[in-house]
């Protein structure tokens, strides 16, 4: 039996070809996971359309990936769960880093609010129609997205400005 | 917004800060509360006083030494975290994990999953009023951190189940500790369904408070037994088994009152349906056999090997100084963790290093429903909903 389960996931890919043939521009397949690439501008009516017509009722996770230099830099999954179906399918997104924006999915399934938070905290991705799009986890007045690959994991800004060469005593 | 006439004048509703020290926060969470006389009008909650950045670590370590941090995400499951974790690579490797640890890990998880219902339920008596049943689970619970220290000589970040298998050999004489665990606990979980399932301050609690739809359930991507308590039996160790979960026989306990007592029922039945899993994976579990998989350049070779071959020596060398490296490309796995849907994204680029990991965490996800469920309640009942989502704040900010 594949890691998905029932009804075939790629068998989702093709419904999906079918229904709109601009929306699959690759399928991937590895490790009996389905992966289905999906332009930036047809996410939401793709993940609508999943939602309404192919019962994948349940969004079980998002988050994305810094690919640093190679451009488009950051990558956007949604896993998705047909609960009924027992299948799984993971929607992906590829985005610039020049401009890091995509349509939310929070009118799709309210779940996806907080996760895309996260991901906006962390990565600087902005969600288009987000209704609360403010960082999650870090401070309101944090600098930087420190899941982004030009960001340091150690030695950004633990430094006190006292112990700089040039610092001077007012 | 309702404004009251007063005698001192017009009066609005209030904000009230609870948390993050507030003890029924399990933790550090904040929730901003906006209150009309008693009934919460709007909940914002705020988070992330926990966060320590894990993910970002797993990225400048090597797959292996990254499960030590998986323990100290979700410090109530941390078995579950590293079991989660170590799917994930596997499934990268493309690893076939031996029968024997397969068992040990479901038998290892079932005894966690226990222990951390024990901790949600003293800790959630405790927030109703009920000292004793605290005392009652944490000494339980005691005894399955016993067992855990005496199989991986760490009572809670154990870091037990390895890539490829489990990291010792069970200990001398652990089917006696097991068995007499298991037949001890039965009877315990009695003692606190005869304190608190029919008891009618419990009742009052709980009853009718903190009720959720299922279509909102479902909609908030809700998981794990506030999922099941709205009358859906999802649970990914049917749904999508991993680790052999095909081949042990037992019931996802669901209830269709959706509120907080029926979480509470939900938990408690789960309790006895892993006992069931623990008792079969231990009948499995042979007393002979390999607890990890042979995997040159993977798996660290064992340490007689390494004393008479020359490759043994290398590849251990090689494992603990540079790593190995998985074939470019992404996994997802999600298992059933005592809150619910507990997912890790690992995306390779072929170094032996993650280019992401991710984790999906089910107190993260539920917590978000927390608003939904507790506006229109009263502001005592708040507590109530905080502690029957069951979150662990370690896991929600990561």
């Amino acid at each position: 039996m594949s890691e998905s389960g029932g009804q075939n996931a790629s068998v989702v890919a093709e419904q999906l070809r079918t229904w709109n043939a601009d929306a699959v521009s690759e399928v991937i397949e590895f490790h009996g996971e389905t992966t289905i690439v999906v332009p930036r501008e047809l996410l939401r009516v793709t993940a609508e359309h999943c939602r309404a017509h192919l019962q994948f009722n349940f969004l079980s996770d998002a988050t994305s990936v810094d690919r640093f230099p190679v451009e488009p830099r950051f990558e956007l999954n949604y896993h998705l769960v047909s609960i009924p179906n027992k299948t799984k399918i993971r929607l992906r997104t590829r985005v610039s880093g020049a401009d890091p924006v995509v349509d939310s999915l929070v009118p799709v399934w309210p779940g996806a609010g907080w996760l895309e938070r996260e991901i906006f905290d962390l990565m600087g991705i902005r969600f288009n129609g987000h209704p609360d799009l403010r960082r999650i986890l870090l401070p309101d007045d944090w600098e930087g997205y420190p899941l982004r690959k030009d960001y340091p994991t150690e030695g950004f800004r633990d430094i006190p400005a006292t112990f700089l060469p040039g610092f001077k005593k007012q | 917004m309702t404004t009251v006439e007063t005698a001192l004048g017009a009066s609005k509703t209030m904000v009230l800060n609870m948390g993050p020290q507030h003890p029924s926060t399990h933790g550090v969470l904040r929730v901003a509360l906006e209150l009309d006389g008693e009934t919460v009008v709007k909940a914002v909650p705020d988070l992330g006083y926990l966060h320590t950045g894990i993910e970002k670590s797993c990225e400048s370590k090597t797959y292996s030494q990254a499960i030590t941090l998986t323990d100290r995400m979700d410090y109530l499951n941390p078995l579950g975290n590293n079991l989660v974790y170590c799917l994930a690579v596997e499934k990268l490797l493309g690893l076939e994990v031996p029968k024997r640890a397969q068992y040990i890990r479901v038998m290892m998880v079932e005894l966690q999953r226990i222990s951390s219902h024990l901790v949600w339920l003293g800790t959630h008596a405790i927030d109703m009023g009920a000292m004793s049943v605290f005392l009652y689970c944490f000494r339980e619970r005691e005894e399955i951190l016993k067992i855990f220290e005496r199989f991986a000589g760490q009572r809670m970040m154990t870091s037990y189940i390895r890539i490829g298998g489990v990291a010792l050999e069970p200990p001398a004489g652990w089917r006696e500790m097991v068995r007499r665990f298991l037949a001890m606990m039965p009877n315990r979980v009695d003692d606190y369904e005869t304190l608190l399932t029919e008891n009618r301050i419990w009742l009052a609690r709980l009853q009718n408070v903190g009720k959720i739809k299922l279509e909102d359930a479902i909609a908030y991507s809700m998981s794990g037994p506030t999922l099941r308590a709205a009358g859906l039996a999802h649970d990914n160790r049917k749904a999508f088994p991993y680790s052999s979960y095909e081949e042990f026989d037992f019931n996802i306990p669901t209830r269709t009152d959706s509120d907080c007592y029926g979480r509470y029922m939900v938990r408690v039945a789960e309790i006895r349906e892993s006992l069931k899993i623990v008792e079969q994976a231990m009948a499995r579990i042979t007393d002979q056999g390999p607890i990890r998989t042979e995997a040159p350049g993977i798996i660290p070779p064992e340490r007689e090997k390494m004393k008479t071959e020359m490759e043994a020596l290398i590849y251990h060398f090689k494992i603990f100084t540079e790593g190995f490296s998985p074939p470019p490309g992404d996994a997802y796995v999600a298992i059933e963790s005592p809150r619910g849907e507990l997912g890790c994204y690992i995306a390779s680029d072929g170094s032996p290093k993650p280019l992401r990991c991710h984790f999906r965490a089910p107190s993260f996800v539920n917590l978000q429903a927390l608003p939904r469920i507790i506006e229109g309640q009263l502001l005592a009942d708040v507590v109530a909903c905080i502690g029957t989502i069951d979150i662990v704040l370690g896991d929600v900010d990561r």
